[in-house]
């Protein structure tokens, strides 16, 4: 537990201290959604209706890009060879690493997703339900995300290849996230359901992104 | 303790690098591991280390610990020096210390390597030799029996290297082993020698 | 002195050092003035008392608007004329004139939820404000996550006069499309258009964000100075050792 806690603190630590590496994440989220507006035209009722996708979409975008880094710099400076021969098993070393991502990266977002729902004329009691379904659904971004990095970290081929990987897999997370929050907003279709599956997906992932993540590092290594 | 490998293959993108390799090495002995640019020096530390696969052969190590794999209780010092320019010297290495091992020792490592006076330093300020003495002093926080040591004396300065060579006699007369891939001697006298030559 | 002398960092922060308290103590007694003079501005017949917003809106605004005329200037300092202490100029001034930046948009949907109905709205100049935080955000970005100073100032420089040309387009946006936002009344060909018991508190409160624009503007970069000085300082440790 010391070691998955010292893997995890060291990643944060890294993740705050780079040159606001946490809060570039926010301010891309921030800046996809005030490009849609500039896209779409200013008609207010229509970006009510279309709030929550735009704000699902801004933060499955904003959380690939940061999975970039994941691997990548412990991959450049020798540390991942040394993270592959620790007492802890790799699939524990990953999921460390996926959390302090998820902390440090997806939470921002969340956080800020309410003043940018408010900023697409979402209703101010929506914005907190819509936060919700971002809070449920972000991990499983961020683990299915991992899968991506683990196998792109080795390839070397960086962050396209790796949206062309993970954005496919994604789709179950957008589509029930999106309807979740669209059923808090608009109804009729009840919140319960998609909400409930899109936790699903979070804690399955959960479990299955360490493992095809720590399989893709290793064969990815030799 | 010895460290076995009999009829070892290693293949890396699709080339054969070495095969039907053989050595043992017992507690206390160094094998330096010599041959040019190629040759696969890199490609058996690491497979020692279990970053690479075997393609086929056995690699056995009685003595030790029988639960852990052999990459876990080895250390390997490569080419990179896995230092993290925004975390300060000390910090750094707490962690590996913490990761690899119980977390005490950073101290002691620190002297040993005579970085004491830069702990509080943000690692980005270290000159290259700098941060290979801060790599140098994971060997010395963590106790592991089995040290994987790619070209350890480059970049170093002399007392640098003194000061690696000391480390290194005292894990040998502990008990320990060290495999070292090297171009040249490396400061111990009585090391075996294996030698890759051409494929 | 001569201006040219304040090129060297010891005699910069020296004349800091003499200068921020009267800077300090003249905001604080503008604010004052300002706040009181506003507070006894009559209600606005439509808006009521909301209208007093304005008094921290429109010079927050203009203020914001003045930071990225001081980084500018900076950034032609740091790109065009070689002056030591230009990037540390911009460096200071950007978080200053984010914030004020900020402070206008915030208050500017605080007024506009009882005044429109909304809290935003996506009319020209809302949105051209929006857009200078965002640049505000991003030039910030550039000057910190460098880790070597000089680099991401350069790089930020060039940003910033980039970024320059959104200036204009704001101050003409309201004629140029026709939005909710209150056409532009203080600054007009033939005079202004607001009674003068508005417009007395409103530039003595400019004057009070003027200052305390400078005030804070020259502890920035006294501050970044320091920080440079304590690096160097950290350097040399490193490399004796």
């Amino acid at each position: 537990m010391n070691t998955f806690l010292a893997l995890l603190v060291r990643d944060i630590r890294l993740s705050v201290r780079v040159g606001g590496g946490a809060l570039m994440g926010a301010l891309f989220f921030l800046i996809v959604v005030v490009m849609m507006p500039f896209a779409l035209g200013p008609d207010l009722a229509l970006l009510a209706r279309i709030g929550p996708a735009i704000l699902w979409l801004g933060a499955l975008l904003a959380s690939l890009l940061a999975l970039d880094r994941l691997f990548a710099t412990d991959y450049d400076d020798g540390s991942l060879d040394l993270l592959m021969m620790g007492r802890m098993p790799l699939e524990l070393a990953v999921a460390a690493k996926a959390i302090a991502h998820w902390l440090t990266t997806a939470l921002p977002l969340v956080i800020i997703s309410p003043l940018l729902g408010l900023m697409l004329n979402v209703e101010l009691r929506a914005t907190g339900t819509l936060a919700l379904t971002l809070l449920a659904g972000t991990p499983a971004l961020t683990f299915i995300g991992l899968i991506g990095a683990a196998l792109s970290v080795t390839l070397r081929r960086g962050g396209l290849l790796l949206a062309v990987l993970v954005l496919p897999l994604t789709i179950p997370v957008l589509i029930f996230g999106v309807a979740a929050a669209n059923a808090a907003i608009i109804g009729p279709v009840p919140f319960g359901p998609p909400f409930t599956i899109l936790c699903a997906l979070s804690l399955g992932s959960l479990v299955l992104g360490p493992f095809a993540a720590a399989a893709a590092l290793r064969h990815g290594l030799e | 303790m010895q460290l076995k490998g009999q009829n070892l293959v290693c293949s890396r993108g699709g080339r054969e690098v070495f095969s039907d390799l053989n050595f043992s090495l017992s507690g206390g002995e160094a094998l330096l591991v010599t041959g040019r640019n190629g040759a696969g020096k890199s490609s058996l530390l690491r497979l020692i280390a279990g970053l690479v696969r075997m393609a086929a052969g056995q690699l056995t190590l009685e003595g030790g610990d029988g639960e852990a794999s052999i990459g876990e209780q080895a250390h390997y010092l490569g080419h990179q020096d896995a230092v993290k320019p925004s975390l300060s010297v000390r910090e750094n290495l707490q962690f590996w210390a913490r990761y690899l091992g119980s977390g005490e020792g950073v101290e002691a490592a620190l002297e040993a390597v005579d970085l004491a006076p830069l702990g509080g330093l943000p690692a980005a300020y270290l000159s290259a030799g700098q941060r290979r003495r801060l790599s140098i002093a994971r060997l010395a926080a963590v106790k592991r029996p089995i040290w994987l040591l790619d070209e350890p004396t480059s970049a170093l300065d002399a007392p640098s290297q003194a000061r690696l060579t000391a480390l290194m006699r005292g894990h040998l007369a502990a008990g320990g082993l060290i495999v070292a891939a090297a171009h040249g001697p490396i400061g111990l006298e009585r090391a075996r020698e294996l030698n890759l030559g051409p494929v | 002195m001569p201006v040219i002398d304040l090129a060297n960092p010891a005699r910069f922060l020296s004349f800091v050092n003499r200068v921020l308290p009267w800077l300090a103590a003249a905001t604080i007694v503008m604010f004052a003035f300002g706040l009181a003079r506003a507070m006894n501005a009559p209600d606005d017949y439509q808006q009521g008392a909301t209208v007093k917003i304005m008094f921290l809106h429109v010079p927050a605004a203009w203020l914001g608007m003045m930071g990225w005329g001081v980084m500018s200037v900076a950034a032609l300092g740091t790109l065009v004329w070689r002056h030591p202490l230009a990037d540390v100029a911009g460096k200071a001034a950007a978080p200053i004139g984010a914030a004020f930046t900020l402070i206008c948009l915030i208050t500017g949907s605080l007024w506009g939820r009882p005044t429109w109905g909304t809290y935003w709205v996506w009319d020209a100049r809302l949105t051209s404000v929006l857009v200078l935080f965002l640049l505000y955000l991003g030039v910030m970005a550039l000057y910190w996550t460098a880790e070597d100073p000089g680099r991401g100032s350069r790089a930020a420089a060039v940003l910033t006069l980039v970024g320059a040309i959104n200036i204009p387009i704001i101050k003409f946006s309201v004629d140029w499309w026709n939005t909710l936002h209150q056409p532009a009344s203080i600054l007009r060909m033939g005079g202004s258009a607001v009674d003068p018991s508005i417009l007395r508190p409103l530039l003595i409160m400019t004057g009070a964000f003027t200052l305390l624009f400078f005030t804070l503007f020259f502890a920035a970069m006294r501050n970044e100075i320091l920080r440079r000085r304590v690096r160097a300082m950290r350097l040399m440790q490193a490399q004796s050792a």
